[in-house]
């Protein structure tokens, strides 16, 4: 993900000038590195190296004299743990949910904001303030004033507004569990849009406005110049959301563990490990599911960033 | 609508000029109050917890809502003196996010240094190395973790929750410190070269000036992170060492009893992050995008 605004300067300052000596120099460069570097490296590189053997040892604290090798049995109980399947399902669900409503959403808004009008500013900061609440505190609002069926925000307008028709007889769902999964995706699309939205204003405020003055000129309509110069225009931005959205999402414990606690099917990756681990003790299989969810992650982010890096490079040859 | 219309081409104009104008300035007031409409649903859940924080109990659970009840501090009295304090927990929270945030700047702005201004051979890779934990699942390094702070006594400890919380905001740190230092002008740091100007004062006059709001606003995005952060705090922390999202988990299985109690808890717990955001506004893209969106 070479950054968009740093396109330009990549290139030339990869090699840096041949100094005199070079060797010194090239170590007084590396030094103010170092420190940030070795830090990373110890504290986030070796926790996963431990991961990864534990992942093949039996280890459960609750039988601690059963320690021992025990090959790929972990990763076998992983993969076939209808829970683990289920997980994996939840987490994809959950996280191309809450991408693409937020990214239509965010999309959607961002437009709106792109004109001149009175209280933008005031509009701009009202979206934003989802974003700006706790996720826990976010997630506990949605569960309990919003989502209650007896007294929460949603059943209270329902009830008002069938009152305002004359109806004492207003539909009071429980929305939790008549739709569990989809209350947890709201509640993060709510959070999540407000980033999506930042993201894409920013894109559409570095648009060449001189071009679509020209397009508009020749009689091109909103339409025509929104498909044909806005969105390609964007699809960096969309791109650069959607996965800067899916790290941040697929990696969602708050919401899930508030909301639902991983009940009524809403049990995505983070929380069932954090299950394993916290409640079942079972280090050897949690280890082993992180491993398996670790290489999930390196699949799907290689994919992400090579389309990325490769929609750059067409864009710099063109 | 002009008077003296004597042929096909003033009528054309008409038609083309005047009336499509405002017809779009019809329609621009639409999308204005479009805009109003969403930006007022979006904030709406937060305006209702603070509503409802100072409502009595009775008040906020009621059904239809009562808007316009009275307004107490019984939530508030509630929250900091009811039953366990909050005070522990928010006075941890604050520790782990300040300082973790100070270890942050110290180790990345050295780094994003020698990852822009004078850079390293290869600083693309190491760039994207910082980029790559990021996406490594937190969850896959838990279990060590925690391991290593039971072997260690460390466990409840609130330095174990700054070490994780440090290298959890380093790599997005380091990312936008370093989109901000290469805004430094080239010809600049030549021109302070040229006239003979040494590190110190090449950081004091020439690149401090530009950068100051950068690493005001990635200090901010940190601390927002770090403050925000659930899972690692709950498994690694227990009574002492408890941070304020642990603390508000307190509130999970209350089944929506003591609402107005619940809201202004999560108020409290969020005004931190509500006052830095908002001062962080301007450049909270630029963060949260790792410093690729201006």
């Amino acid at each position: 993900m070479t950054s968009v605004a740093e396109k330009s300067r990549a290139g030339t300052a990869e090699t840096p000038p041949p100094g005199v000596a070079r060797r010194t120099s090239a170590w007084a460069r590396r030094a103010p590195l170092m420190p940030a570097l070795i830090f990373m490296i110890v504290v986030t590189q070796l926790p996963f190296v431990a991961t990864l053997v534990i992942s093949f040892m039996d280890w459960n604290a609750y039988y601690p004299d059963e320690r021992g090798f025990a090959g790929f049995d972990n990763f076998v109980r992983v993969f076939t743990d209808v829970n683990m399947r289920d997980a994996v399902w939840t987490t994809i669900l959950l996280t191309a949910g809450v991408v693409l409503i937020s990214l239509i959403l965010g999309l959607g808004i961002a437009l709106l904001l792109d004109r001149k009008f009175r209280g933008r500013g005031a509009v701009r900061t009202m979206m934003i303030a989802p974003f700006l609440v706790v996720p826990v505190a976010a997630a506990l609002i949605w569960k309990h004033a919003l989502y209650n069926p007896e007294y929460g925000l949603f059943n209270g307008a329902l009830t008002w507004v069938w009152g305002l028709f004359g109806s004492d007889n207003p539909p009071q769902p429980d929305w939790i569990s008549n739709m569990p999964l989809w209350a947890v995706i709201f509640s993060l699309v709510w959070q999540w849009t407000p980033f999506m939205m930042l993201i894409l204003l920013a894109g559409l405020q570095g648009r060449p406005l001189d071009v679509i003055e020209a397009a508009r000129i020749d009689g091109a309509n909103n339409w025509q110049i929104f498909t044909s110069m806005t969105l390609p225009h964007l699809r960096q931005y969309l791109e650069l959301g959607a996965l800067l959205g899916s790290i941040y999402i697929v990696q969602n414990f708050d919401a899930v563990f508030t909301i639902t606690s991983g009940g009524l099917g809403t049990a995505n990756l983070p929380y069932t490990i954090y299950q394993i681990f916290y409640q079942a003790h079972d280090y050897g299989r949690a280890s082993a599911a992180a491993v398996v969810v670790v290489l999930g992650t390196i699949i799907i982010a290689t994919f992400a960033l090579r389309t990325v890096s490769s929609l750059f490079r067409q864009e710099a040859g063109r | 609508m002009s008077v003296t219309t004597t042929g096909p081409v003033p009528a054309t104009r008409d038609q083309r000029g005047e009336p499509v104008k405002k017809r779009r300035e019809r329609g621009g007031a639409w999308l204005t109050l479009l805009a109003w409409v969403v930006g007022i649903l979006f904030v709406l859940p937060v305006l209702w917890m603070v509503l409802t924080s100072f409502h009595s109990e009775a008040d906020a659970a009621t059904n239809p809502p009562s808007v316009f009840a009275p307004l107490t501090l019984e939530g508030y009295r509630e929250f900091f003196s009811g039953g366990a304090s909050p005070w522990p927990p928010l006075l941890n929270s604050l520790t782990a996010s300040i300082v973790s945030t100070a270890l942050v700047l110290v180790l990345a702005i050295p780094a994003a240094y020698a990852l822009s201004i004078k850079p390293v051979q290869k600083w693309s890779d190491v760039l994207f190395f910082f980029l790559s934990t990021k996406m490594l699942p937190v969850v896959a390094g838990l279990l060590p973790l925690y391991l290593f702070a039971q072997n260690t006594g460390l466990l409840d400890n609130i330095w174990l929750l700054i070490v994780f919380y440090t290298s959890m905001n380093l790599p997005i740190a380091v990312w936008m410190m370093r989109s901000f230092l290469s805004e430094v002008p080239v010809e600049m740091l030549e021109a302070a070269s040229m006239d003979g100007a040494g590190l110190i004062k090449t950081l004091r006059s020439v690149i401090a000036p530009v950068v100051t709001p950068g690493i005001a606003a990635t200090a901010l995005i940190c601390f927002i992170f770090s403050w925000n952060e659930l899972l690692f705090a709950r498994v690694l922390t227990a009574t002492v060492a408890e941070t304020a999202p642990v603390f508000l988990t307190a509130f999970v299985t209350s089944q929506g009893l003591f609402l107005a109690q619940l809201c202004a808890a999560a108020f409290v717990v969020s005004l931190p992050v509500l006052v830095a955001g908002f001062a962080a506004q301007d450049k909270l893209v630029q963060g949260l995008s790792l410093g690729s969106v201006k």
